[in-house]
């Protein structure tokens, strides 16, 4: 299409060519970071997944030969060390996602439901001091949490107070779970899960479940992460009209009905953003390990992004350490493609859909005769009522 | 518009290309050969001294011993502390820039040195046959001498000598043997403290080992001896005071290091090294302890050692700097004033006489170095230790037979 354009408008062909190229010289400046700081850097990293890059000098070297699958073969397939340590790894971080995302995204809900309502004095106060863990430095909270939940630190002092003997929390190996069946005497797993396993790790230690230490890292991470999805729930229950929520108080509904079927649906697309956020940085938890547990005790806070930092830099397996972290970025496409399919809006079915036609078309009804008559908030309330009770 | 998208694309593309030869610069100008006479020796440049410090008293020792040289040879140098030197060194490597001198730990030798980063500059030490030879050993990689002890440590007995005269013991009392200890453990136990103490690691357990004649690596570190009888039986005399309730690890006392337990009266005897002279003189100067020999397993007297050394980076653009500086910070003079500021012992046998004579109270450190075993340093080594380590914490309910099996095929996969 440029082709005729050109033969026929000389003139205009040039002006074109003058807005295409201040155009890319517009996207210049942000091109030439996003290449510097992100293309570069993670093509580099992905050539040393597949090199055998020893961390001296330029990966790009002649020094430096293509090995294949190998790295991502040490930590995936091959019987080892570094296998076992990869599974380790994942077995702790998705037994972190698994309980931190949905906690922290049901909490931070509520307290944006409990900030947003107008008859709370004080709300600002509340607002900052809900979002303050979110602004402090993970470094200085990582140590303040070491400090509360230490054998004779503040946590246990108050569980003492009511006489439980709290765990030495950041030195305790033991999964929840088998703390629990061990409870009701099961101490052994059965031969099923014991002698068969995935990525050097029998069943039995993948369901030992999140350490007593990798709990207490949830709550801080809770603790901390909280406040900023707080904040986005408050901008969305702000976007959403009050009409709703009137109509339905009108209905005579209570507060936690109107909280589930009222407003929860109505702050999907927050939701969505909150949980793929959450899982995105629950796969990529570093600072809390990196200052706090590294990786202890018993390897139980051990977590791919601080594995593959430990594998790079500690011991020099540049390209295990990438392979890690790519294989780590596989995780959480394919878990946000996950989540993003079980949370799709779901198609209604043909009965729903003719149900709603008809209620919208009744309301339309009712509103055109409630503005002849003048009444429209009596009739606005009848229509309500009566879906109610189809409902 | 399809022409103009592709050369903007060629553009960008070359940008990219340019940039990334950039980055690619420099980095292998020189190889890793060390023979005397091929050093570089670009005296222009400042050298740069990467230390990871124990605190103040030890940065300080370092920088003056670092400014002397620099007056002396009227060149420039500067110490830098790390707050990570795996980081910053392995940072260091892969930018080709790394610093000229630095501390180098054994257990991360092997993989600095396979990759070519450091320096083999040991044949240029006049004084190398005057260190122990197994600290020699521990910073050689492929036979060659990559850095030379800048200290050395040993484990031994720590007493808190209040709590041994109220438990009513005496020095005749010292434990001699495995049960000497048991028993003076379960005597030292009372409501308010354990006997002994010492941390969940290889690098304290390993004590017991040695005595019993094992330990994860053979004397020349190339065959992995991890589930040996006499491996099993140190570790299995670990368990049996863990599970007789007088021994407890550190952590488990809610303690960061044996020290800590000591010095905060939780336990009554820990297994720990001479830093602990420096620790305690800050952290807990009240405390009255007494250090005595580790006692006798089943082979004799065991205990292990650990050393730090100086590295010299390949890609340092003044070697010859390097390695005179290197010789003056191992000088008789210096070592001795380091030891003073910040409590090391010194590897040499010439110094050896004179810091047993400046130090008797610590002395029983300097003997261990007689018997002492060392810690694996085969490249991947750091890993296996400290997959045992984590194995360790569990070892009051599993056998120690099977984490010693573990340990050894993971020994076995990275010795050839």
């Amino acid at each position: 299409m440029d082709v005729t354009g050109t033969q026929s408008h000389g003139a205009t062909r040039i002006k074109h060519g003058n807005e295409r190229l201040s155009g890319w010289l517009f996207c210049m400046p942000m091109l030439v970071i996003l290449g510097v700081f992100l293309v570069i850097p993670i093509t580099m990293a992905l050539w040393v997944s597949f090199s055998d890059w020893s961390g001296r000098g330029s990966p790009f070297s002649s020094h430096v030969n293509f090995a294949g699958f190998s790295n991502y073969a040490a930590v995936l397939t091959k019987p080892g060390l570094a296998q076992s340590d990869f599974g380790t790894a994942i077995r702790n971080n998705a037994w972190y996602t698994l309980l931190v995302v949905p906690l922290q995204t049901l909490l931070s809900l509520l307290l944006a439901v409990m900030l947003n309502r107008r008859i709370l004095k004080a709300r600002g106060f509340f607002r900052t001091a809900f979002y303050f863990p979110s602004v402090t430095s993970s470094v200085a909270i990582t140590v303040l949490w070491m400090f509360l939940f230490g054998a004779s630190g503040s946590i246990n002092a108050m569980l003492s107070w009511v006489g439980i003997n709290g765990p030495n929390w950041f030195n305790d190996p033991r999964g929840l779970i088998q703390i629990l069946l061990g409870s009701i005497g099961i101490s052994k797993g059965p031969s099923v899960l014991t002698q068969h396993g995935l990525l050097g790790l029998s069943w039995w230690e993948w369901l030992a479940g999140p350490s007593v230490a990798m709990f207490a890292i949830m709550l801080m991470v809770i603790f901390t992460t909280s406040g900023t999805f707080m904040l986005m729930f408050i901008a969305a229950l702000q976007s959403i009209g009050e009409g709703t929520e009137e109509a339905a108080i009108m209905d005579g509904t209570n507060a936690w009905q109107r909280l589930w079927h009222i407003t929860v649906p109505q702050l999907k697309p927050t939701i969505f953003t909150v949980v793929t956020l959450g899982i995105i940085g629950t796969w990529q938890v570093f600072d809390q390990i990196y200052t706090g547990t590294k990786g202890g005790p018993s390897k139980t806070t051990l977590t791919p992004a601080y594995l593959s930092y430990s594998a790079a830099f500690d011991n020099q397996e540049w390209g295990q350490g990438a392979a890690i972290s790519f294989v780590l970025f596989v995780i959480i496409i394919v878990m946000t493609w996950i989540q993003r399919q079980l949370m799709k809006d779901r198609k209604m079915s043909r009965r729903k859909t003719a149900y709603y036609a008809a209620m919208k078309a009744e309301t339309l009804a009712s509103a055109q005769s409630a503005s002849g008559l003048g009444t429209g908030q009596g009739s606005a309330r009848s229509t309500s009522t009566g879906d109610a009770e189809h409902v | 518009m399809m022409r103009g998208r592709t050369a903007m694309a060629t553009a960008i593309t070359a940008v990219a290309a340019m940039v990334l030869t950039a980055c690619g610069g420099g980095g292998f100008s020189s190889e890793d050969s060390a023979s005397a006479g091929s050093l570089t020796s670009d005296s222009s440049k400042e050298l740069n001294v990467l230390i990871a410090s124990s605190g103040d008293p030890e940065t300080t020792a370092v920088k003056a011993a670092v400014a002397a040289w620099a007056k002396k040879n009227n060149r420039k140098a500067t110490v830098s502390v790390a707050s990570d030197i795996n980081q910053q060194l392995s940072q260091g490597f892969a930018s080709g820039s790394p610093a000229d001198v630095f501390y180098l730990a054994p257990e991360q030798l092997a993989g600095y040195a396979a990759n070519g980063s450091l320096l083999a500059y040991g044949d240029q030490i006049s004084n190398k046959d005057d260190y122990y030879q197994s600290l020699l050993q521990s910073l050689s990689y492929d036979g060659k001498l990559y850095a030379i002890p800048k200290d050395v440590s040993t484990l031994q007995l720590v007493i808190n000598t209040d709590m041994w005269s109220a438990a009513g013991l005496s020095a005749s009392d010292y434990p001699k043997t495995w049960s000497d200890l048991e028993s003076v453990t379960a005597k030292l136990t009372s409501a308010g403290h354990v006997g002994l103490s010492f941390s969940p690691e290889y690098a304290r357990v390993g004590a017991f080992m040695a005595q019993a004649g094992g330990g994860l690596v053979n004397k020349d570190g190339n065959k992995a001896t991890a589930n040996s009888a006499a491996s099993v039986k140190g570790l299995t005399e670990v368990k049996k005071l863990l599970t007789s309730g007088s021994a407890a690890y550190a952590s488990d006392l809610g303690a960061g290091w044996g020290g800590e337990a000591l010095g905060t009266g939780k336990a009554a005897m820990t297994i720990e090294g001479n830093w602990i002279s420096g620790s305690f003189s800050a952290d807990y100067p009240d405390l009255k302890y007494k250090v005595i020999d580790l006692p006798e397993g089943p082979a004799g007297k065991g205990t292990m050692q650990f050393t730090n050394g100086w590295g010299i980076a390949a890609d340092s653009a003044d070697q010859q700097g390097a390695v005179s500086l290197v010789n003056y910070l191992a000088s008789n003079d210096v070592v001795m004033g380091f030891a003073k500021a910040f409590g090391i012992m010194p590897g040499n046998k010439t110094l050896a006489t004179q810091w047993k004579d400046d130090y008797p109270a610590l002395s029983p450190f300097m003997d261990g170095l007689k018997y002492a075993i060392g810690v694996p340093t085969a490249k991947g080594a750091s890993t296996v230790v400290s997959d045992f380590n984590s194995q360790l914490a569990q070892l009051k309910t599993t056998e120690p037979k099977t984490i010693l099996d573990k340990t050894q095929t993971n020994l076995e996969a990275i010795i050839k």
